[in-house]
């Protein structure tokens, strides 16, 4: 009846896994209690939860993110625990049980943070940069986010019925197959990332059409916002590499469950493959993180300065130079697997000639600041942080992807060390710089500023300390993923990284404290203007937060940095506009669809992982009652008069002290 | 364990472009860095002797420069990684005094089994080879994917089961090191460190000669025993009794390791296993 599924899948014996999952379970049963009980349900269906609104979306999509860092971090905080005083003895973590956890972070970390974090970014921001009403496919939007949240939700339950995987955040064959991994936990890891896979195809897909169609009057290609061009770049990232994740994963799936031989020892299975194939995948995905990330420094970056972005097309073609090359490397994660010197020889160089873009980028940045009044809010905070940090992580890089040298560092601390350069340097920077840049767009009011800095130099000061000694470990010969070890050199530089990783610990209790803080005071934080950094691209041309439309008209753009031209056009001349012609906004209507289909892919998602086959039907069938219910929908948009358009506009003009150059008054 | 303290003429070489290839990036990543910190502190917005040139936007020489420098750099790191790749090799051989030690490596849940075919014998977690030699490792695996590395002697190699990779080092210097696992293989994974003796070419026919009066012997039978999922501390020695060994499990005509026999039952053993020491 109920498949593998029995009570001794919940782990009673093990007091970690129990009491976190007890916390987590009263502190959801909480949030819940009180929502219901204040009567806030409705509103969170009607508003939040159906919402096909891109910049609901954005929100919740970062919020999740926000959500499961805290998640990855406790796993990383455990592990750095552990190795921190596991030399000649087990430490407090079982291998099971740490094992799971290196699995866990990593899985976390990039799908369930850096991935929503970027996403949810790009879907708050993109549409408004480029002057659109929504995304291209707003309910598909909806289901993206809700399929996103499914995975991440079967992580979750992991920790509490049956177990997470033990190989790694890349499940490596054999070791992931059936005779090495019996357990449920790969199974857990293969359905969470099949079902969030095709919520990031969805988003990518939706991205890509929206970049290059929905454009308002004016935007050419060209006189995108940088954002919008990382954006673009990214999306066909995803759109080109996800399937491949699908399908590989799909090829484990075949493997474990009906006994195919794709990757399995027997048979001429070929592990080999496994390894080319996710890392076709694994290596576009990282530009498909730092991109955005890129993108939003160059935002950044430019604003406060209050300069154009050095160089423009010279970014742009940057931007697709690495979206491009980024596809042809991936042979340098396994150099040391004996595939011969001139094949190791082409992808090492390859992987180098990524580094001649990305180069020019951070010159890019830096001649952006050149001759510009530099103000060093939260948000460049994060971005000069970004611009040394990651040039260190650049550097180790490179040095792996000269062969000799990932002979010796292949694996090892060093490469931990070198990804979380470039990942927390890189994207969660990039993520943390355009949360404070973007948050008084979303909600009207700013973060409090004393918080934000106090956040950033704990995770700056922190990174450093948690991942320097890591480099130096990685020199003596150190291996990732050691449970405990027998090497006493080693010791104190593992003890430096736990120090380090509470000092990122007390980042982000700031960073919470600052979200706090900010809610509470926030009519003193309230931004009216709609433009508080004096930005300059389209987004900032509408209230905080915009209307559901965003824009009464849409805007038409003369040229680069859209809003900048607006406003300084527009100060000469010093007089109230004439009111716009406001016509009737056709918009696209809130749908359950999104949540009711991943709701039903949970249910699958779980029973496809218990082999509980008649629950995976009924899944399936109620995933696909949804779709067809929703393919057959008569009424799939409404319409805002323009009375009503003219209303909201007006109070939002007279609130933004009838600023002179608002949208569609270029 | 020091990557940095090579002692063999592969880790040195390894050494030497690592060095080399941070230099070379050192000569472009400082100024970049200094730059940035010189920019974003001179123009300060508080810094009224600094320009504000709010449309400067373009300038067609500082495009040349900026895509030149990376450029340039990665050409010449590049003509490193070439050249680099193709002498360190790992399949190339080595040079060395004294007739080469063949060693087949085989990677086991959860130790290294080194089988010396020429010799006839075997010994597990424990490597023992003549200084100055060319070594010559045929590696694979009897289960699942490891990386065979001693870190002071240079290069790392995957062992992949159904497959032989190869690998060829040295080792000048008589002492004790350690080798380790570099890629995960499951609960077992960090006790697959192991100790890398490296003895006088004289002593070492007389090592070979005590190894093979050992008790114990390396057959179809007892390689079954230690392809079970445990950890090994005892460092047993044997006798080959069969030369073709190695091939056989290379090639799969015995079937790879069992794997844990039932999930909860892993866990189990392998405490077992670590409370024993």
């Amino acid at each position: 009846m109920l498949g593998k599924l029995n009570w001794s899948a919940i782990p009673i014996d093990q007091p970690i896994p129990m009491i976190t999952s007890a916390v987590v379970a009263l502190g959801v049963l909480g949030i819940l209690a009180w929502v219901a009980l204040k009567g806030h349900l409705p509103y969170l269906w009607h508003e939040w939860i159906t919402s096909v609104d891109h910049k609901r979306i954005g929100v919740m999509y970062t919020l999740l993110a926000m959500v499961m860092l805290l998640r990855g971090f406790a796993d990383a905080i455990m592990m750095r625990g552990q190795q921190a005083f596991a030399l000649h003895s087990n430490g407090y973590l079982p291998p099971e049980h740490f094992n799971q956890i290196f699995s866990a972070h990593g899985t976390i970390m990039i799908f369930f943070v850096a991935m929503p974090f970027v996403i949810g970014l790009m879907n708050l921001v993109v549409p408004l940069q480029l002057g659109a009403r929504d995304v291209a496919f707003p309910t598909l939007n909806s289901v993206g986010f809700w399929l996103t949240a499914t995975g991440a939700l079967l992580v979750n339950i992991s920790l509490v019925i049956g177990e997470f995987a033990r190989t790694g955040w890349l499940p490596y064959p054999p070791l992931s197959e059936l005779t090495y991994s019996p357990g449920v936990g790969v199974d857990y890891y293969l359905w969470s990332l099949e079902i969030s896979g095709v919520g990031t195809l969805v988003a990518g897909i939706n991205l890509v059409t929206t970049v290059l169609k929905l454009r308002t009057k004016g935007m050419s290609l060209l006189r995108m916002p940088m954002f919008c061009w990382t954006t673009l770049a990214s999306n066909l990232l995803i759109v080109a590499a996800f399937p491949i994740l699908t399908a590989t994963l799909a090829m484990l799936i075949l493997d474990r469950y009906f006994g195919f031989h794709f990757f399995t020892n027997e048979a001429g299975g070929n592990v080999m493959m496994f390894m080319n194939l996710i890392w076709a995948w694994g290596h576009p995905e990282v530009y498909i993180l730092i991109l955005p990330a890129f993108g939003v420094f160059s935002e950044v970056v430019s604003t406060f300065s209050g300069k154009p972005l050095f160089g423009y097309r010279s970014m742009v073609l940057a931007t697709m130079a690495i979206c491009v090359i980024s596809f042809m490397v991936w042979l340098h994660h396994f150099f040391t697997m004996g595939a011969g010197p001139d094949v190791n020889a082409i992808f090492g160089i390859a992987s180098m000639i990524i580094a001649v873009p990305t180069g020019v980028k951070i010159y890019n940045w830096l001649f952006t600041m050149y001759g510009g009044r530099v103000r060093f809010a939260t948000p460049m905070l994060w971005s000069i942080g970004f611009m040394v940090t990651f040039i260190i992580g650049g550097l180790t890089g490179v040095l792996l992807a000269v062969p000799p040298a990932d002979f010796l560092l292949h694996n090892s601390l060093f490469l931990v060390a070198h990804f979380h350069n470039v990942i927390i340097g890189g994207v969660l920077f990039g993520a943390f710089a355009g949360y404070t840049y973007w948050f008084p767009k979303a909600f009207g009011f700013r973060l409090h500023e004393g918080f934000g800095k106090a956040a950033f130099w704990f995770w700056l000061v922190g990174f450093y300390v948690a991942f320097m000694p890591l480099y130096a470990v990685g020199m003596l010969g150190m291996t990732r993923r050691m449970q405990h070890y027998d090497v006493p050199e080693w010791q104190p530089w593992l003890m430096v990284a736990a120090f380090g990783a509470v000092l990122i610990l007390i980042g982000i209790i700031c960073q919470i404290m600052q979200l706090v803080v900010s809610i509470r005071r926030r009519d003193e934080l309230r931004d009216r203007t709609g433009d508080p950094w004096h930005g300059r691209s389209l987004e900032w041309a509408t209230a905080s937060p915009p209307p559901v439309f965003n824009f009464a008209i849409p805007p038409d753009v003369r040229g680069e940095d859209a809003y900048w031209a607006m406003k300084r056009h527009a100060q000469p001349q010093d007089v109230e506009k004439t009111e716009p012609d406001y016509e009737d906004i056709e918009m696209p209507r809130n749908s359950p669809t999104g949540f009711v289909c991943a709701f039903f892919a949970t249910i699958m998602g779980f029973a496809l992982i218990w082999h509980i086959w008649w629950m995976v039907a009924a899944g399936f069938v109620g995933a696909f009652a949804t779709f067809v219910a929703f393919a057959w929908r008569d009424h799939d948009e409404y319409v805002i008069p323009a009375a009503e358009v003219a209303r909201i506009d007006r109070a939002n003009l007279a609130e933004r002290g009838a600023l002179p150059g608002t949208a569609g008054s270029a | 364990m020091n990557i940095l303290d090579p002692q063999g003429p592969i880790g040195a070489a390894d050494k030497t472009i690592l060095i080399d290839s941070v230099a070379i990036m050192l000569a472009i990543v400082v100024p970049t860095i200094v730059a940035i910190f010189a920019f974003a502190f001179w123009f300060r917005e508080s810094n009224t002797r600094a320009r504000y040139w709010p449309d400067w936007e373009y300038s067609g020489r500082i495009e040349l420069v900026v895509w030149s420098i990376p450029a340039l750099t990665v050409i010449l790191l590049g003509g490193v990684a070439w050249i680099g790749s193709h002498q360190l090799d790992p399949g190339a051989p080595v040079e060395g005094t004294g007739s080469p030690v063949r060693i087949q490596v085989v990677s086991l849940d959860w130790k290294w089994l080194f089988i010396y075919p020429d010799q006839r014998i075997a010994t597990v977690n424990t490597l023992t080879v003549p200084a100055g030699a060319p070594l010559r490792f045929e590696l694979t695996s009897g289960s699942v994917m490891n990386v065979f590395f001693i870190p002071q002697f240079g290069s790392m190699i995957y062992t992949m089961n159904g497959m032989v990779t190869r690998l060829h080092l040295r080792a000048d210097n008589e002492g004790d090191y350690q080798g380790l696992s570099a890629h995960f293989s499951g609960d077992g994974f960090p006790d697959m460190l192991f100790d890398v003796h490296v003895i006088s070419p004289l002593a070492f026919p007389d090592w070979v000669a005590k190894t093979a009066r050992s008790d114990g012997v390396l057959n179809e039978d007892s390689y079954g025993k230690l392809a079970r999922q445990t950890v090994e501390h005892n460092k047993p020695t044997y006798r080959l009794d069969d030369p073709q060994l190695f091939g056989a499990i290379a090639s799969q005509m015995i079937a790879p390791g069992p794997g844990p026999k039932i999930t909860s039952e892993s866990a189990q053993s392998y405490i077992g296993a670590s409370d024993a020491r």
